[in-house]
């Protein structure tokens, strides 16, 4: 079992880099990406993927380099996901996580960049609560910034390791028809997905009640509807959304039982799409809420392979924004 | 004081002319051929004379609404820095709210505000009272007795009075002395953890909207009571192309209503957030092209009365916070006039109709005889010239904050001399 990437696949992977240079770059939001850069990314996932599955989980490409995780809202799923990237990649992966308390009140953004910066950090990945947290970092970090979900506003890797997943089970993107359900409005999940699925040429609906779909999404592009039972039919990829009863406080709505009834794929439900459709979640789920869990285990889901395709696309990542000489 | 070669407007008195002003004894003396002036003059030290050609003479500017901070955030502004910047930008008087620490709902914080106003000399400082005590919106402030130590409107500003029993009551307590009510017109249930403008733009930056029903609906109720009551309100900062409507409807039916409008709110709009530039966060949020659009039309048609600077100071480190944590608010003092002065520019306003938006209405909505160059008044005057390039940088500003999304601009036009009681407070001539 070889211990680091064969010289084949970093001949590919430069190929890639001859077209496309993402060294330094930061990556914010699915916004700041074309369709042949999206595509670049994705055509690079395969040969990290493969590390993953050997006995020894380690190459050397990253050795020397110096990742911040820094989390300002609890996460276990991508911080550990970034994490296990970095290390595959013999990059020293910090965590930091930063109880939002404390830090709003304390540091501003600007010294904790400068601060980073001063220790001469690689690459920060960053989490927040608030949408626009990584842009203001990243103004003030001399080093890239990769965004791992700040609010409502995008969670960039996800959208990209969502379609490569679905490449990978569907062979192609264009004219692939995916179906996005739940808390629209305040998804970064959606947001992100829904840019990157359009730049990609899929075609998007989004389902929710009304209370959840946010102002201004007839100008997005995608379809919308509140009828999930219609809306299912005819669609390649269903994602289903975490659900939170209680968003800002505000009631959206009547209860669970009632939003279960309506908006929970259940394998009766299945049963009014496409037999080969796939069924994501980006995590963590709510089982008996907006997923049953003979649906979330079922044959159609493709889960738990999006998240063996998360550290694939996140190791992706790293390697083209801070890897290579 | 001579002040000669300009072109004096002063809408209180209809006039319009080149001719010059002279001053004595902290009054306006006469208006007319400074030559004359001159012959008649006793002998004695010869009078100061500014020469101003090119430039608009105009009765003394008055912002309605401004931030002072002092007392209690004197780290983002105090008494002396403000008013130092409002001397700056042109500002002969400067309405003070009553957001401090301690609130400014007694009688003993309106004294400490004017004390120190008069220890700086300068720009004069209108206190605000708290229309309830502390801001909590339950209770009435000591209107009585600060109205004896001299305030000369209410407002809770920065909050609205969500309580519709409370704001009538503060009217009709209100109109005992006179006093106006000024209303910060925001649903806080509507609007609640909203950092911008809800629409298009908070959606594709994922940051949470106030939707522009949380203004309009406030409007309306206000506009009810004020008909109710017979008090005077008046609509504070309006943003949204519905209030304009809500307002012009309210006059046609002699309801007693004014309204102000903030330079940001007719020069920006949602779109300038892009960034996340925490100098974009404002309470109400600047909002869409078409609110712009009706902010100007109803400059233009006298909907709103006058142009209020909603000078908000922050410090620093406040706003390099995240866009949601970071604290609403843009210092306007010295950029108010030059902005204003686009609208001359482009044509809106005429610039007899823009002195009167800073002069004669905010005089009356102050209850001050100021705001007027008729001869006995105190010699209160702004010059300006109006074609002269004002650059927006730190070195220029006087606010001890530097919160504002204008830094970089060039302006088309700028104050250049403030004089007070006949004092040159300011001037870059």
């Amino acid at each position: 079992m070889l211990i680091h990437a064969s010289p084949h696949e970093v001949h590919e992977i430069d190929h890639v880099e001859d077209t496309i240079d993402f060294r330094g770059r930061d990556l914010l939001g699915m916004e700041d990406f074309t369709a042949a850069e999206i595509a670049a990314i994705l055509d690079t996932v395969a040969s990290f993927k493969e590390i993953s599955e050997r006995d020894i989980k380690k190459v050397p490409t990253l050795r020397g380099k110096t990742v911040i995780n820094l989390f300002f809202e609890p996460s276990t799923r991508t911080r550990t996901s970034f994490e296990i990237a970095g290390k595959r990649l013999s990059a020293d992966v910090i965590n930091i996580s930063v109880s939002n308390s404390s830090m709003s009140k304390g540091e501003s953004l600007r010294d904790t960049a400068d601060n980073l910066a001063a220790m001469r950090t690689d690459a920060l990945i960053v989490r927040h609560k608030s949408a626009g947290v990584p842009h203001m970092l990243a103004r003030y970090l001399p080093s890239p910034v990769i965004n791992a979900g700040d609010g409502a506003h995008e969670h960039p890797t996800q959208a990209l390791l969502d379609l490569y997943t679905i490449r990978e089970k569907l062979g192609t993107l264009a004219g692939r028809r995916a179906l996005i359900v739940g808390d629209i409005a305040s998804s970064r999940v959606a947001r992100s997905n829904i840019i990157a699925m359009r730049k990609m040429g899929m075609q998007v609906s989004v389902c929710a009640p009304l209370t959840m779909l946010p102002v201004g999404i007839e100008k997005w592009g995608v379809d919308y509807t509140s009828d999930f039972d219609a809306a299912l039919q005819d669609v390649d990829v269903v994602m289903m959304l975490r659900i939170q009863r209680e968003r800002h406080g505000d009631v959206l709505f009547p209860s669970l039982q009632e939003y279960s009834s309506r908006y929970c794929l259940t394998s009766a439900r299945m049963r009014r799409a496409k037999s080969e459709v796939l069924v994501m979640h980006p995590g963590p789920m709510n089982r008996g809420v907006e997923i049953a869990p003979e649906v979330a285990d079922g044959l159609e889901s493709v889960i738990l392979q999006q998240v063996t395709n998360g550290v694939a696309l996140r190791m992706a990542v790293l390697y083209l924004i801070i890897g290579g000489v | 004081m001579l002040i000669r070669g300009g072109r004096v407007i002063d809408p209180s008195q209809g006039i319009d002319r080149h001719t010059d002003v002279w001053i004595a004894n902290g009054r306006i003396a006469f208006l007319g051929d400074g030559r004359e002036m001159l012959q008649q003059q006793p002998s004695g030290p010869p009078p100061r004379i500014l020469d101003v050609p090119g430039c608009v003479v105009a009765p003394g500017f008055l912002d309605v609404h401004t931030h002072l901070r002092e007392p209690g955030f004197e780290y983002q502004e105090t008494i002396a820095s403000g008013l130092a910047a409002a001397a700056a930008g042109g500002f002969t008087g400067v309405a003070a709210m009553a957001n401090t620490q301690p609130v400014n709902d007694h009688p003993a914080v309106t004294e400490l505000m004017l004390r120190r106003a008069a220890a700086v000399g300068g720009t004069r400082l209108y206190p605000i009272g708290a229309v309830s005590a502390g801001l909590a919106g339950k209770e009435l402030s000591e209107i009585g007795s600060m109205h004896e130590a001299g305030i000369v409107a209410l407002s809770d500003d920065g909050l609205p009075v969500m309580n519709a029993r409370l704001m009538r009551r503060a009217m009709e307590y209100g109109r005992m002395f006179n006093l106006p009510v000024l209303s910060h017109c925001e649903d806080q249930g509507l609007a609640a953890g909203g950092v911008m403008h809800e629409g298009v733009v908070s959606t594709a930056l994922g940051l949470p909207g106030v939707p522009e029903a949380a203004e309009n609906v406030m409007v309306y109720r206000d506009i009810q009571l004020a008909a109710m009551t017979g008090a005077h309100v008046h609509i504070q900062h309006v943003s949204t192309a519905e209030a304009v409507k809500l307002i012009r409807r309210a006059k046609a039916q002699d309801i007693r209503v004014t309204a102000e409008a903030c330079p940001h709110h007719f020069t920006l709009t949602h779109e300038a957030i892009q960034q996340y530039d925490t100098n974009t966060k404002i309470n109400p949020p600047l909002r869409t092209a078409e609110d712009v659009e009706a902010i100007k039309a109803g400059l233009q048609d006298g909907t709103i009365d006058i142009i209020a600077s909603d000078h908000a100071p922050h410090h620093v480190t406040e706003k390099e916070q995240d866009y949601e944590s970071a604290p609403s608010g843009i210092i306007g003092l010295e950029t108010s006039v030059g902005l204003s002065l686009e609208l001359y520019h482009q044509g809106v306003l005429s610039l007899a109709q823009l002195i009167a938006k800073f002069t004669i209405h905010p005089a009356r909505l102050l209850g001050t005889a100021r705001g007027t160059l008729a001869v006995g008044s105190p010699a209160d005057v702004t010059i300006i010239a109006p074609d002269q390039t004002f650059v927006v940088d730190v070195a220029s500003l006087h606010s001890q904050s530097r919160n504002t999304p204008f830094l970089g601009w060039q302006l088309r036009g700028t104050a250049v001399a403030t004089i007070v009681d006949g004092n040159l407070i300011f001037e870059r001539l």
